[in-house]
């Protein structure tokens, strides 16, 4: 029997790549997202690799309505069900700044969403087992002048993560939330950007985090200590900052 | 869609570009970025090929899936991103190999296209070109998938330096190999005429010859020729790949340690000859293995020079051996391959006869010498190979490229407002007549 795996924001720069990555070990992929055409290439792509299986579910994460046919597709298979979460938007701040409304969409493609969908499929993955690994941000470490509407949207993802996994935990579905840094994709292209990490290297490290059981991972794994000192900066000096 | 400046440049790094550089991840993104310059693959030709300086160019190594294999047949479609390397990894171990293979596997099957590689089964098989069955260009006139029917359009696109439109995707007819192994018979050449002898008495799939170009006199021409079969069998999965980390100073290939890295080459084929069997990328892609190889020619970079010469003039590549070695400008392996007849467009480089590749580092006397190894091929009735060149001038290629009226009146009908020039085109003025 294949594995299943869910995997929402089929269309992002890390999610294709670990749709190639889990097609080379033969595994069966529902690729849920916006842009249709685009995700049938990407499930060509990864049938010509090796899955089992690959299908294509337009969703909307802004839009709860569009994941019932998801759920009914997952039902006609059998066994444990994976899912791995990289739905996400980053407008600019200064986007954000002109147009205060656009939180709104940043908060639903980034936290509220994803959280919709995972509560929808919950009791699935508590009934027959499974993981789940959330793409969180490490922006959301901490809010910083530069980002941090994405910040607190991601903010809010791992803390719903985090939730999540310590209710799935008794059950035997494991959660991991992972912070990677700035990746190397649409999304911060041509943006100037610290420590940057690969679409590669951030799918090979989801993948070697949930073999190991992992709660949280930060990829690349140099985002772990700066975070950390991040963090310790106190209140009053942080605030006059501005990176 | 996003544009990045940037500085860039081609494999040798002797030429790099400033401009403002996309790189899409979804097709549908290609449309609108066809109208705004020329695209670049991995950036593997040497030279300035895949350079748009002071313009904006389209990077397409995000659109690399594939779309479509058929077992019974073995057409593949792939968007032009992909590289080839990749394709030998993923199709070998089924049984199935792109029909050529150039000598990195980094190489994507858009910039295969457009260069019209050739492989060491070149004499056998033809180019790159040759098994493509169809391109799907995106341009200002919108999307066409060119097939042999569209036959002006096929061979001004074949090798057509991207000059026709983008290429977005193509199909390509894969070729059956027994598995993702070589065995690969190697022989130590003595000198010059044995290598020419062994060259030519091979009857093997895959033959190249190593050159060591540093060898003179009696030794002139000696080197190690590889002939490789596909086997089934199972070796060692390949230690991860180095990387070089930083560019290298210059006495890293000085003059003695060229010489004997090169001798150690040598030595290393016993005198009998050996067997041995190898994974398939390592017999294709021999250097991919460090990455970043180029930063060992340092910051200024370097060139290759490499032509073919029809078979009558082989003795104008050993004369050109006998200037390299007594230059002193030393550098590594050199390749010596004999080549079919196979070629499949108006530009493409492939000629009946033997083919040498040499790389330079980056300096006045290699380029010096250069010019006078390209007007000897001149002369020859041979070519260069604009994949690799970074020095020519416009007059001589033109004069080794015949079909050159034939490809421009394509591509001023595809581009009539030279919206995909590049630096090479424009260093080559080959966007106008002879």
């Amino acid at each position: 029997m294949s594995e299943t795996w869910i995997i929402l924001g089929a269309t992002s720069s890390i999610a294709r790549v670990m749709a190639r990555r889990l097609a080379g070990r033969g595994a069966h992929l529902l690729l849920c997202g916006r842009d249709h055409a685009d995700m049938q290439a990407t499930a060509a792509d990864a049938l010509a690799r090796g899955a089992a299986g690959a299908e294509v579910h337009g969703i909307d994460v802004r839009n709860p309505d569009t994941f019932a046919p998801v759920i009914a597709a997952v039902n006609t298979l059998d066994g444990p069900v994976n899912v791995a979460v990289f739905v996400g938007s980053m407008p600019e701040q200064s986007e954000i700044d002109a147009d205060p409304a656009l939180i709104d969409g940043t908060i639903a493609d980034s936290l509220t969403g994803p959280a919709r969908f995972l509560h929808e499929i919950a009791p699935l993955l508590e009934e027959r087992g499974g993981s789940i690994a959330g793409v969180g941000s490490v922006a959301g470490d901490r809010g910083r002048v530069t980002n941090y509407v994405y910040g607190a949207a991601k903010a809010g993802f791992a803390a719903y993560l985090s939730g999540l996994r310590n209710r799935m935990a008794r059950k035997g579905v494991h959660v991991m939330t992972v912070k990677p840094g700035p990746v190397d994709t649409a999304m911060t292209w041509g943006m100037k950007m610290p420590l940057m990490t690969t679409p590669e290297a951030v799918a090979d490290a989801i993948l070697k985090g949930l073999a190991r059981k992992r709660n949280v991972i930060y990829t690349a794994g140099i985002w772990r200590p700066v975070m950390m000192v991040i963090r310790a900066v106190p209140e009053p000096i942080f605030k006059k900052t501005s990176f | 869609m996003r544009w990045k400046e940037m500085d860039y440049a081609g494999w040798g790094r002797a030429l790099s570009a400033h401009g403002h550089v996309a790189r899409p991840e979804r097709s549908r993104d290609l449309k609108p970025l066809s109208l705004e310059g020329p695209a670049m693959g991995n950036r593997r030709s040497y030279g300035d090929a895949a350079l748009n300086g002071g313009g904006r160019i389209t990077d397409m190594t995000r659109l690399d899936r594939i779309l479509s294999f058929d077992e019974t047949t073995g057409i593949l479609e792939a968007e032009a991103g992909i590289m080839l390397g990749e394709l030998a990894e993923v199709f070998a171990p089924r049984g199935w190999l792109p029909p050529v293979m150039p000598g990195t596997g980094f190489a994507t099957l858009g910039g295969a296209i457009a260069m019209d590689v050739h492989g060491k089964n070149h004499h056998g098989a033809g180019s790159f070109g040759a098994h493509v069955t169809e391109v799907t260009l995106v341009g200002p006139a919108g999307e066409q998938a060119v097939t042999p029917e569209d036959l002006p359009l096929f061979r001004a696109t074949l090798g057509g330096l991207g000059q026709t439109g983008i290429i977005a995707r193509a199909k390509i007819a894969m070729k059956r190999c027994k598995g993702d192994i070589m065995m690969v018979t190697e022989r130590r050449a003595k000198d010059w005429d044995d290598h020419i002898a062994l060259l030519d008495g091979s009857e093997a799939t895959y033959v190249v010859g190593w050159i060591d170009a540093t060898a003179t006199g009696a030794a002139l021409g000696r080197g190690i020729v590889e002939e490789g079969e596909t086997g089934p069998g199972l070796v060692p999965k390949p230690k991860p790949s180095r990387k070089v980390p930083f560019d290298a100073p210059g006495f890293a290939l000085a003059p003695p340690i060229v010489k004997g890295f090169n001798e150690l080459y040598y030595r290393r084929v016993p005198k009998s000859g050996r067997t041995v069997v190898r994974p398939i990328g390592k017999f294709f892609f021999p250097l991919d293995k460090v990455h970043d190889w180029n930063r060992l020619y340092g910051k200024r970079g370097f060139h290759q020079f490499q032509c073919v010469v029809p078979l009558a003039a082989v003795g104008v590549l050993r004369d050109m051996l006998e200037k390299i070695a007594a230059s002193g400008l030393a550098s590594p392996l050199a390749v010596l391959k004999r080549m079919g007849a196979g070629r499949a467009g108006h530009m493409s480089f492939p000629m009946e006869g033997y083919t040498l590749a040499v790389d330079f580092p980056n300096r006045d006397k290699a380029v010096a010498l250069i010019g006078e190894l390209e007007a000897m091929t001149e002369a020859a009735g041979g070519r260069l190979y604009l994949a690799k060149d970074s020095l020519a001038d416009g007059a001589r290629i033109k004069a080794m490229y015949p079909e050159h009226a034939d490809w421009l009146e394509q591509v001023r009908a595809r581009d009539p407002d030279g919206l995909y020039l590049t630096d090479m085109v424009r260093r080559l003025d080959l966007r106008s007549d002879a």
